[in-house]
């Protein structure tokens, strides 16, 4: 089984290559391998045979026949289509109400609803300076309550108590009295986790509705989620007049067909994605990325940002000096370079980024382990004088044998380093000419252990 | 039926046929309920999508287009491209050989084709074979390994087996709470610490429970996807910790999964039994229209027995996994 979307649709334009024009059966082929691909990002059956029907009389029309060759072409009305149904643009939180703007959660059980509370009253915080107020309605989950409690203290943002024996609604009455005497600006309301099927519990939450008359009614979706995400996200958007989704748990390596479905099944925009469990972790949703990811192009837009906010700009412009004069790049940069990869987030995020080819020959890294080899390269250069640093060619036999061990690593491994260091000089004289993707191309000689 | 298989199921392990009293009273007392109640979940889903799978065998020929709803049936539940195409492979193999005609008959194949692939799973625990026998309990963030953990507490107590709980999930707001509340309002004993680290917490109540010649300790953990490698890094280390307080222990490694997932669900599967070695899967709510097909691309890639399934929110909704069930409430 091939191992994501990306690759999956790049072995489909391989496929495709070479043949003079887009024909009925060679787009069959191709359009199943697609389907496939969707299938198994969890995208949902119904609207992968819609997607591929919209996409099939696309790629047979006049509009793909041009000098492009047959693979790109399909790929570009693949792609189009992608980015079409995901929601062309991001679309930001919408807070233009008579203060407090009231924002409702709702969503299965374990979908990430109060997680999300959490970052998103921090960010409301912290990115646009408003007064949050958040409280929970969820009275049945053991520790719930404590839970928001929690992470509201660590969020630095005031919550409202409530008790495990009130009912949501007068909670939620309570919250909004108490909001709007106080000049809260925002005001988030989590609630129990529910399934769509359970007719009490989604009475409970329509008539929480009625009672806040939110702003933003917030659907929290897994995006490991399954076939199953169709009929929830249906459930949920005939329930209670959805404003947006948010999509959790964007840091796991599933494909995120859930995206797909619930955007297709609700029509409303996806406006975060979760990553991680750090209060830190939510970012806006772009769908063209999305869309790119999925198509094997990787999430370089993200990348790109990811890199802007890592990188020192001093630090980078020093080394990106020295890399001109051709000369004198020593251990010390090669150090910093390492220590400006982890900043951005280790190997393993940064390669999950790349695009389908360059990701492939980078899976042979290991992620972990080749950040476990990045730590030892640290700890033999931090044992070396500032001489040796430099000049890393006055480093023979003995001072070799100190640094082996006042590093706690042996002579073989330093001298590995020293034999990956020469590498990457030349690598770095290559990049000055030849740019990121000769760079990448000669990182597999630069990390140990593959 | 459910005792017949029950039966096989057992010699077909080799192990010693003496089942608890309670639990062969529990398979007695109860089979139908839950039955029905799995049965009724699924039923939601097939009446929403309005494709009845009685409908769909409801006689007639055999054609090309019958197997296309039949693959759509079977990939809306979960199973996966992989598995689908194995089973319908297989289908297609049988009709062909035996020369079958009917529709009806289409589907006694499917139903025994699937059994074959997801039977394999269903191999009930066995929690006397040490004490105290630990489980360990780990799964995705909001997979329900600390619900799983209240109801299998009341799963065992229900047994005769008395219970520690130590509340691993060291990192996750309130998820201590969360345990020290359940296990206040069930009179169990909960093992917690200050913030602190998980792999002590478990080693402290494997000792405690030593101490106190208690049966089953369940050891929570906090919630982690397998992308994050140092996440993994230390939930291998709450495992070496475990085995210094037992060397044979942790007697079971429980990856808790939710129906709800897709296809990553396989990916899961396969990245905590390599960080861990897993002994057995929960499958929780399948109570929603989720039907959980995940199952069948795991008997087909990566088969871990399947312990428990949770089939709602009660405490007494856990139920040992029967294939047979599980396929009758999914087609009938």
């Amino acid at each position: 089984m091939l191992d994501n979307l990306s690759n999956r649709l790049s072995g489909v334009v391989k496929s495709l290559r070479g043949q003079a024009r887009l024909s009925e059966t060679n787009i069959t082929d191709a359009l199943r391998e697609v389907r496939m691909a969707l299938l198994e990002a969890d995208v949902a059956l119904p609207v992968v045979k819609t997607f591929i029907a919209e996409v099939k009389q696309r790629a047979l029309g006049q509009e793909v026949i041009g000098s492009l060759t047959p693979g790109q072409a399909l790929i570009g009305v693949v792609n189009e289509e992608l980015t079409r149904l995901m929601g062309e643009h991001n679309d930001a939180l919408n807070l233009a109400a008579v203060p407090p703007a009231i924002i409702l959660m709702a969503g299965l059980q374990g979908a990430g609803k109060t997680t999300t509370v959490g970052k998103l009253a921090k960010l409301l915080k912290e990115t646009q300076k408003k007064k949050v107020l958040v409280v929970s309605a969820d009275v049945y989950r053991p520790a719930a309550i404590e839970q928001l409690k929690m992470l509201a203290e660590q969020v630095g943002v005031e919550w409202f108590p409530s008790d495990a024996s009130q009912q949501p609604d007068a909670i939620a009455r309570a919250a909004v009295d108490y909001a709007k005497r106080h000049y809260f600006d925002v005001l988030m309301v989590d609630t129990a986790g529910r399934l769509a099927i359970d007719e009490a519990m989604m009475q409970e939450i329509k008539t929480l509705h009625a009672t806040l008359n939110p702003i933003e009614t917030l659907f929290v979706v897994d995006a490991m989620q399954g076939q199953d995400a169709v009929h929830t996200a249906q459930a949920f958007n005939e329930a209670l007049p959805l404003t947006g989704v948010i999509l959790t748990k964007m840091d796991g390596d599933a494909r995120g067909g859930a995206a797909l479905s619930v955007r297709h099944i609700t029509g409303k925009p996806i406006k975060f994605i979760g990553v991680g469990e750090k209060t830190t972790g939510i970012e806006p949703f772009h769908p063209e990325r999305m869309a790119s990811r999925i198509l094997g192009m990787g999430d370089v837009l993200s990348l790109i940002e990811d890199v802007q906010k890592g990188i020192d700009q001093e630090e980078a412009a020093r080394v990106a000096k020295k890399l001109k004069s051709g000369k004198g790049f020593d251990l010390e940069d090669f150090k910093a370079q390492m220590q400006q990869m982890k900043k951005m987030g280790g190997m393993s995020n940064l390669m999950e980024k790349m695009p389908g080819q360059i990701g492939q020959m980078a899976k042979g890294i290991q992620g972990a382990e080749a950040e476990k080899s990045m730590a030892r390269i640290e700890a033999i250069i931090n044992s070396m004088t500032p001489l040796e640093r430099r000049k890393p060619e006055v480093i023979k036999a003995s001072r070799k044998r100190r640094i082996a061990a006042g590093s706690g690593t042996s002579v073989q491994e330093v001298n590995r380093l020293l034999n990956q260091f020469e590498q990457t000089q030349k690598l770095m004289k290559q990049f000055s000419k030849g740019g990121l993707m000769k760079m990448m191309r000669g990182m597999k000689g630069m990390m140990p252990g593959m | 039926m459910f005792s017949f298989f029950k039966k096989k199921s057992e010699n077909q392990i080799d192990q010693p046929t003496n089942p608890t009293p309670e639990l062969v009273q529990d398979a007695v007392e109860s089979p139908r309920s839950w039955t029905e109640r799995l049965k009724s979940g699924l039923a939601k889903t097939r009446n929403k999508l309005g494709k009845n799978l009685a409908s769909l065998f409801g006689g007639g020929q055999i054609d090309e287009d019958l197997y296309e709803e039949l693959e759509t049936v079977l990939l809306t539940a979960d199973m996966g491209v992989d598995a689908t195409e194995h089973l319908l492979r297989e289908v297609r193999e049988r009709v062909t050989l035996r020369g079958l005609k009917d529709s009806a008959e289409l589907k006694e194949t499917l139903k025994s084709v699937l059994f074959e692939l997801i039977s394999p799973l269903e191999v009930p625990l066995e929690p006397r074979a040490a004490t105290p026998f630990v489980i360990m309990m780990a799964g995705v963030n909001g997979a329900g390994k600390t619900t799983s953990i209240g109801k299998l507490a009341k799963y065992f107590q229900s047994q005769g087996l008395s219970v520690l709980l130590a509340a691993g999930d060291t990192f996750r707001a309130a998820a201590r709470e969360q345990l020290i509340e359940w296990g206040e309002r069930n009179n169990v004993t909960v093992i917690a610490q200050q913030g602190g680290d998980a792999a002590a917490v478990c080693f402290d109540a494997i000792n405690s429970a030593k101490a106190r010649g208690i049966d089953i300790v369940l050891a929570d953990t906090a919630g982690r996807l397998p992308t994050q490698l140092h996440l993994m890094e230390e939930i291998r280390k709450v495992k070496r910790v475990i085995q210094k307080a037992i060397p044979d222990a942790p007697h079971e490694v429980v990856l808790v999964l939710d129906a709800n997932i897709g296809q990553n669900a396989l990916n899961q599967v396969k990245v905590f039994d390599e960080a861990l070695g897993l002994t057995g899967l929960i499958l929780t709510k399948l109570d929603g229209t989720a039907k959980g097909g995940i199952i069948a691309a795991i008997a087909k890639q990566h088969p871990v027995p399947l312990r428990f399934i949770g089939v709602g929110e009660g405490l007494d909704d856990l139920r040992p996994f029967s294939a047979r069930e599980y396929i009758d409430a999914l087609f009938d």
